[in-house]
């Protein structure tokens, strides 16, 4: 990673109140930290809102798709990104699996009083990058500095919007029996990267997230089978939270196939010393696609030849069981059912 | 995966499955009714859930959940103790992630810890010890809970705190103990069980000589399990073996981890820091006779409840609840009055619907639910 140092007015090391103050100290934080990493046009004139112009939207479609997450991630900066792309990604990713072209973003920060104004710089660098990679800009935002203690160092929210093409319609409600069930590749890497990362496992592990914008591959995916039902990104709560949602939403049963689910063996290991189920572990670069049967190998080829999609696979199907019901066929020859989590997932003990 | 995939192979299932029906078919009881295999240990129930085993087995075999979850046959009131301790200001209070959620008479650890209680998850009793290292000026209270699987560890805790005079740490001991709780199954006027899958890690540091009253005096055959699904097959068969020739011992198919001595560094360990209480209070069972174990008087200063006035809550299981009856096989949880309405995962009245491996949390879950009220489950 590119070691950026504070140039200019901003010199001390760490935020402090003065500079969400509202006065000049927030300024040059904002304009050295913020304007300058994301460097555009409409963000540029600092007015209270962003401007579009209307018929540049429409061009791209007859839908706004309008979004908003927040990320409070612990550790800010953890194998394969930082809260920066996570905030960028999560929300780029939430506009794609609705089948829009991302176009712009907020960004609005609420900083601990004492946070590293180097790590801030890091931070909106890597979301430059990200909101680069994902080929929409970043057009307003907010910076708020509370006292040490009321916040944990850094949170960050995102809004985006993002335009529909006329011919795109997906819904959780349309799967139908007989539909395949599509990942575009290893489940469970973001969640386990950040259980390794925390430290308090005492667990070396080489697994990095798999946060990355989504939208090509998911273009890429909706033109090879432009019949696809529904798309979803399954962060937290994981693949079987999402096809919960589906199941319920839709009023069909899914059976997914455990051995045809792709997991790294790193991540297998690591829940089976844990023992979590990957299934519920979050996911930042992975969506779960619901295909006409009709339509998968074109699909499952899109998305294998896209960058990040190579290992995708077939998990599953949709059928004709208990409504809003999830099965898996283990590995074992044996069926389960797969429900919603409770709470979070808590380690067993023996 | 290396050493975990060997056992969970498809085919090999399919062709012990197959040695099973061959076996059940030639057992006399089964044409008055189905045999009943308890699982003692939570380790099990869970493997038997996770990989399905219950519905790959023919219907002949019904399988018990017994009280080996630790979790499960906490009592309430010492979750409440827990929670007295925890809301102490200067105490860091340290537990696995398990027991969290286990509800108390008023809230669990988990609604403490939101309500400004400084609770902790840890993953070993060792980072608990490595938190009193580094917070001198705070006491670290360690929840230490388990069967004669977790002792060896917690005792070395002890000892090593003992060694370093580590003082701001001590540990609120609420280890269990095996024997008694199958002896209490046993003596239970209802039991219908007709053999027991042998807890594994139990075994690992006791050995398999503890169990032999299940078979001298019992006349029930025990076989000791691993916990891949492979294993759990074939102790099912070699209990069903047993069961066919009538005979009854206690076989030993985790022989690759249990010793039948056990181990004995673990032992002397266990032994050295603990020693019997009189009895000991379990949800659903009641006081059972030397069924748990205290920390000596020569660790006094690790000791939680001799450091801090401990209430000792006795509270009474809620009256709907019908823990103890699942936990000694007496009804299958969906039998219970309350399992499924009145008790959810999200609002668990009884422990058994806390931990994923207690017996009704696993059927809410992970699939009983065929047996009761959506006949069809994930039948298609």
């Amino acid at each position: 990673m590119n070691v950026v140092r504070p140039v200019g007015r901003v010199r001390q090391p760490t935020v402090t109140l003065a500079h969400g103050g509202g006065g000049k100290a927030m300024k040059d934080l904002i304009a050295e930290i913020f304007v300058a990493a994301f460097d555009n046009p409409v963000l540029a004139p600092l007015e209270d809102q962003a401007r579009f112009d209307l018929a540049a939207l429409t061009a791209h479609g007859d839908r706004l798709a309008f979004t908003t997450d927040s990320f409070v991630v612990d550790p800010l900066f953890f194998p394969g990104g930082d809260i920066g792309r996570l905030a960028v990604c999560g929300t780029v990713n939430d506009l794609a699996v609705g089948g829009a072209v991302p176009l712009h973003l907020a960004c609005a920060v609420i900083i601990e009083e004492g946070f590293s104004t180097e790590s801030l710089l890091r931070i909106s660098h890597s979301m430059a990058e990200a909101a680069r990679d994902a080929g929409v800009t970043i057009v307003t935002g907010d910076t708020k500095v509370v006292p040490r203690g009321a916040c944990d160092k850094l949170f960050v929210t995102t809004t985006g919007i993002g335009v529909i093409h006329a011919e795109r319609q997906l819904g959780a409600d349309r799967a139908r029996p007989g539909d395949m069930v599509l990942v575009n590749g290893w489940l469970g890497d973001h969640g386990a990267a950040i259980l390794g990362a925390r430290g308090d496992l005492a667990l070396e592990s080489p697994i990095e997230s798999d946060c990355a914008p989504l939208h090509g591959l998911i273009d890429a995916l909706l033109t090879a089978a432009p019949g696809t039902r529904c798309l979803r990104d399954p962060t937290r709560g994981g693949v079987a939270t999402v096809l919960n949602e589906i199941a319920v939403s839709s009023d069909v049963s899914i059976a997914i196939d455990e051995a045809r689910t792709p997991l790294r063996e790193a991540v297998r290991g690591f829940c089976e010393i844990l023992g979590l189920d990957p299934l519920y572990l979050a996911n930042e670069g992975k969506i779960v696609a619901i295909v006409p049967a009709d339509q998968a190998e074109a699909a499952l080829a899109a998305l294998r030849a896209h960058p990040l999609g190579q290992r995708a696979a077939a998990i599953g199907r949709v059928e004709n069981g208990e409504p809003g019901r999830v099965v898996m066929n283990t590995v074992f020859g044996g069926r389960r059912i797969v429900d919603m989590l409770v709470g979070e997932q808590l380690p067993r003990i023996c | 995966m290396k050493y975990a995939d060997e056992f969970r192979d498809q085919a090999k299932a399919q062709a012990l499955v197959r040695e099973i029906e061959a076996l059940v078919a030639g057992i006399p009881l089964v044409r008055r009714r189905p045999l009943h295999l308890m699982e003692v240990c939570g380790g099990h129930t869970h493997s038997i859930f996770r990989y399905g085993l219950e519905g790959m087995l023919p219907k002949e075999i019904e399988l018990v959940h017994g009280p080996g979850c630790p979790v499960c046959v906490l009592p309430m009131g010492r979750v409440d103790d827990c929670i007295a301790i925890a809301e102490r200001p200067e105490v860091i209070f340290t537990t696995f992630g398990d027991a969290m959620r286990v509800p108390g008479s008023k809230m669990s650890l988990l609604q403490a810890k939101a309500a400004g209680a400084d609770v902790r998850m840890v993953y070993s009793p060792m980072d608990a010890l490595a938190l009193a290292r580094r917070h001198r000026d705070r006491q670290v209270v360690f929840f230490g809970i388990g069967f004669e699987t977790t002792m060896p560890s917690t005792a070395l805790t002890i000892l090593q705190a003992a060694r370093e005079e580590i003082g701001n740490f001590s540990m609120f001991c609420n280890h269990i103990t095996i024997v008694p709780t199958i002896k209490a199954v046993l003596d239970s006027p209802a039991m219908q069980i007709d053999g027991f899958i042998g807890p594994g890690h139990v075994s690992m540091v006791v050995g398999s000589a503890p169990f032999q009253f299940v078979a001298s005096y019992y006349k029930k055959p025990m076989v000791i399990s691993g916990f891949e699904p492979l294993d759990v097959l074939q102790s099912i068969w070699m209990l069903l073996k047993q069961l066919s020739e009538g005979r009854c011992a206690i076989e030993n198919q985790y022989a690759r981890v249990v010793p039948d001595a056990g181990n004995s560094p673990a032992l002397r360990a266990v032994t050295q820091v603990y020693e019997l209480r009189p009895f000991f209070e379990w949800r659903g069972l009641g006081s059972i006779d030397h069924s748990g174990v205290r920390i000596r008087d020569a660790y006094a200063a690790f000791d939680t409840e001799k450091k801090f006035p401990v209430p000792n809550a006795r509270i009474a299981d809620p009256k709907s609840c019908q823990c103890g009856e699942v936990l000694k096989g007496v009804i299958k949880p969906w039998h219970c009055k309350v399992f499924g309405t009145a008790c959810t995962p999200e609002t668990p009245l009884g422990a058994l619907m806390v931990s994923s491996e207690g017996a009704c949390a696993a059927y809410f879950q992970y699939g009983g639910v065929k047996h009761h009220v959506a006949p069809q489950a994930g039948a298609a």
